[in-house]
């Protein structure tokens, strides 16, 4: 069965970045800091392009949820090679309470629209840490899930996967329609190279609103506070091996 | 195969907190491999706390998927309404209750630190470097729970085990459980042990690890690593501490050839004492270090196994 694939990139902070908590505690600051496509969504961009490269799937659509500058997250999804990009505009205010719970009705929405039979998104956003944009479009879908995944391998009209648990890994078998989370060992992504990225800006991009597809992306929550963690307190430094047990055994840890 | 539920209705905030506890403890004795249901809910019904213990005790769970977990779940809402819905922060809960959630229209909330209220939850965005407390409108409230950060509770409880309500609409055919590659250990569970030795880059290959597991086992400890040793092959992925893998809070956390990256801190800065061992001065690591020692892992090491046992004894 040939695959169409949905691939949900999220614009976050970079993740080499020290995030500093705004002083009014309302979240952290995001103007002027260096931000990219989330690290395990440019996995599952990959994981698309090699699923083309193989000949399973014939098209691959990025899609990315929030304000005006996910369209240069997006560029950068199809400079990997994706072949075209759906932008749904969230206002910068109603950005900052948009939850999965949203986003998931979004790619469902989409996912009738173009009619994809494969959603490819991260395990999780480094900024949010939330972990749950897969798992609850495979819900709204009613459509299987394999989540956490290390390996993925077309098979008639399933999808031969191997999951990261607790303890190990696991095999599983889902039936396409089928909704999947990259893991951080599913590949090593690519670099857009320079003659990629000149492509990428010839290729199309649509833009939508959540209205434009019927969702409401109104708030489910509130946040309260942000604020920093507490800080330890500097530690010492030992000389040797001895001194390092001896404290040790002093704390009771021996 | 089959799965147990423990669900119980909250009413007030001491009770939240119990009901955490009883989850940490019962997937703590609910093997996902376990092909018999009793004595684990046996287990699960003497948590204290727990007033009802539903079973779903069914060959199709086997393997626990969640398109057929998530519907035991959805009838049994169904039947009781909970106005909570909590698993812990392990990879069985967060596969699930997202998809419950969805189902029910509920916008859930991960690895939760601390409950506040009944609708009102504090959890670490940013790789932990922030620290989000948030109120919630809906009026089911999903959520999982991080084990490290709450206390288990006792086992002097006494609920009797009844079978869950049916499960409706589930599609069979839609996905298969072949089978788990569960690594073998004698050694704690790494997200449960009051004791943890990390290997990093440092450790150059998978055959050095032989020294921290023999230190491990001197000192009762679970071994765990950085995402640079796991993806240096050096071991299994399922020992990787941080961001996206396990989560750690130990009394003793010993990071050896590990330069503390934010992602690495993230999965063990709330460890009571952390040391450090690096020959990188400048490493990150020493920054949250309580006892730091510079020095090339591949003398320190030795020289701690050769030692170790003459401290014990003192």
């Amino acid at each position: 069965m040939s695959l169409r694939i949905l691939v949900g990139c999220k614009r976050v902070i970079d993740y080499a970045v020290k995030v500093r908590v705004k002083p009014d505690h309302s979240g952290v600051v995001t103007q002027g800091v260096k931000h990219s496509l989330n690290p395990f969504d440019e996995i599952a961009v990959e994981e698309a392009v090699r699923l083309k490269e193989k000949k399973h799937a014939s098209e691959i659509i990025a899609v990315s949820c929030g304000p005006a500058a996910c369209q240069e997250t997006l560029r950068t999804a199809l400079a990997m090679g994706a072949d075209k990009a759906i932008h749904v505009e969230v206002s910068e205010a109603e950005y900052a309470t948009l939850q999965p719970v949203h986003v998931s009705k979004i790619l469902a929405k989409l996912a009738e629209r173009t009619q994809a039979n494969l959603i490819l998104v991260g395990k999780q956003a480094i900024d949010d840490d939330l972990n749950q944009t897969a798992q609850m479009t495979a819900g709204v879908l009613d459509w299987p899930q394999g989540t956490f995944v290390s390996q993925v391998e077309p098979e008639g009209d399933s999808l031969k996967i191997v999951r990261e648990v607790d303890g190990g890994l696991e095999h599983i078998k889902v039936k396409l329609p089928a909704v999947v989370s990259a893991d951080l060992r599913l590949n090593e992504p690519r670099y857009a190279t320079l003659p990629n990225i000149m492509k990428a800006k010839k290729k199309p991009m649509e833009k939508l609103s959540a209205k434009d597809l019927g969702v409401d992306i109104a708030a489910r929550i509130k946040v309260v506070n942000v604020a920093e963690p507490p800080v330890r307190e500097a530690g010492a430094k030992v000389e040797n091996v001895d001194e390092l047990l001896g404290k040790l055994k002093d704390l009771g840890r021996i | 195969m089959t799965i147990f539920l423990a669900v119980v209705r909250m009413r007030s905030q001491s009770l939240m907190a119990e009901l955490v506890g009883n989850y940490a403890y019962g997937e703590r004795s609910c093997p996902s491999d376990a092909t018999d249901v009793s004595g684990v809910a046996s287990e699960a019904g003497k948590a204290d706390g727990v007033k009802k213990l539903l079973v779903a005790d069914d060959a199709s769970l086997d393997g626990l998927l969640p398109e057929r977990v998530a519907p035991v779940i959805l009838a049994s809402q169904k039947q009781f309404n909970f106005t909570h819905i909590v698993g812990p922060s392990t990879a069985f809960a967060k596969n699930v209750l997202p998809r419950v959630a969805a189902k029910l229209d509920v916008s859930p909330i991960s690895d939760v630190l601390d409950i506040k209220s009944e609708d009102t939850f504090v959890r670490p965005i940013y790789a932990g470097n922030a620290i989000q407390t948030l109120q919630t409108s809906d009026a089911v409230k999903i959520l999982t729970v991080r084990a490290s950060s709450f206390d288990a509770v006792g086992t002097s409880g006494s609920a009797t085990p009844e079978s869950a309500p049916k499960a409706e609409g589930v599609k069979l055919d839609i996905s298969t459980y072949v089978k788990s590659e569960i690594s073998k250990s004698e050694r704690p569970d790494l997200s449960s042990a009051k004791k943890v030795i990390s290997g990093g880059r440092g450790m150059k290959s998978g055959d050095n690890f032989k020294m921290l597991y023999d230190l491990a086992d001197k000192l009762g400890a679970a071994v765990g690593a950085s995402r640079a040793a796991v993806d240096a092959g050096f071991v299994s992925n399922d020992l990787q501490v941080g961001q996206t893998g396990k989560i750690v809070a130990p009394d003793l956390y010993v990071a050896i050839g590990i330069s503390g990256a934010i992602q690495h801190l993230a999965g063990m800065k709330d460890s009571k004492t952390i040391v450090a061992i690096n020959k990188d001065a400048e490493a990150p690591i020493f920054q949250v270090a309580d006892i730091g020692l510079v020095a090339d892992l591949f003398q320190a090491v030795p020289e701690m196994l050769e030692k170790i046992d003459k401290f014990k004894s003192k």
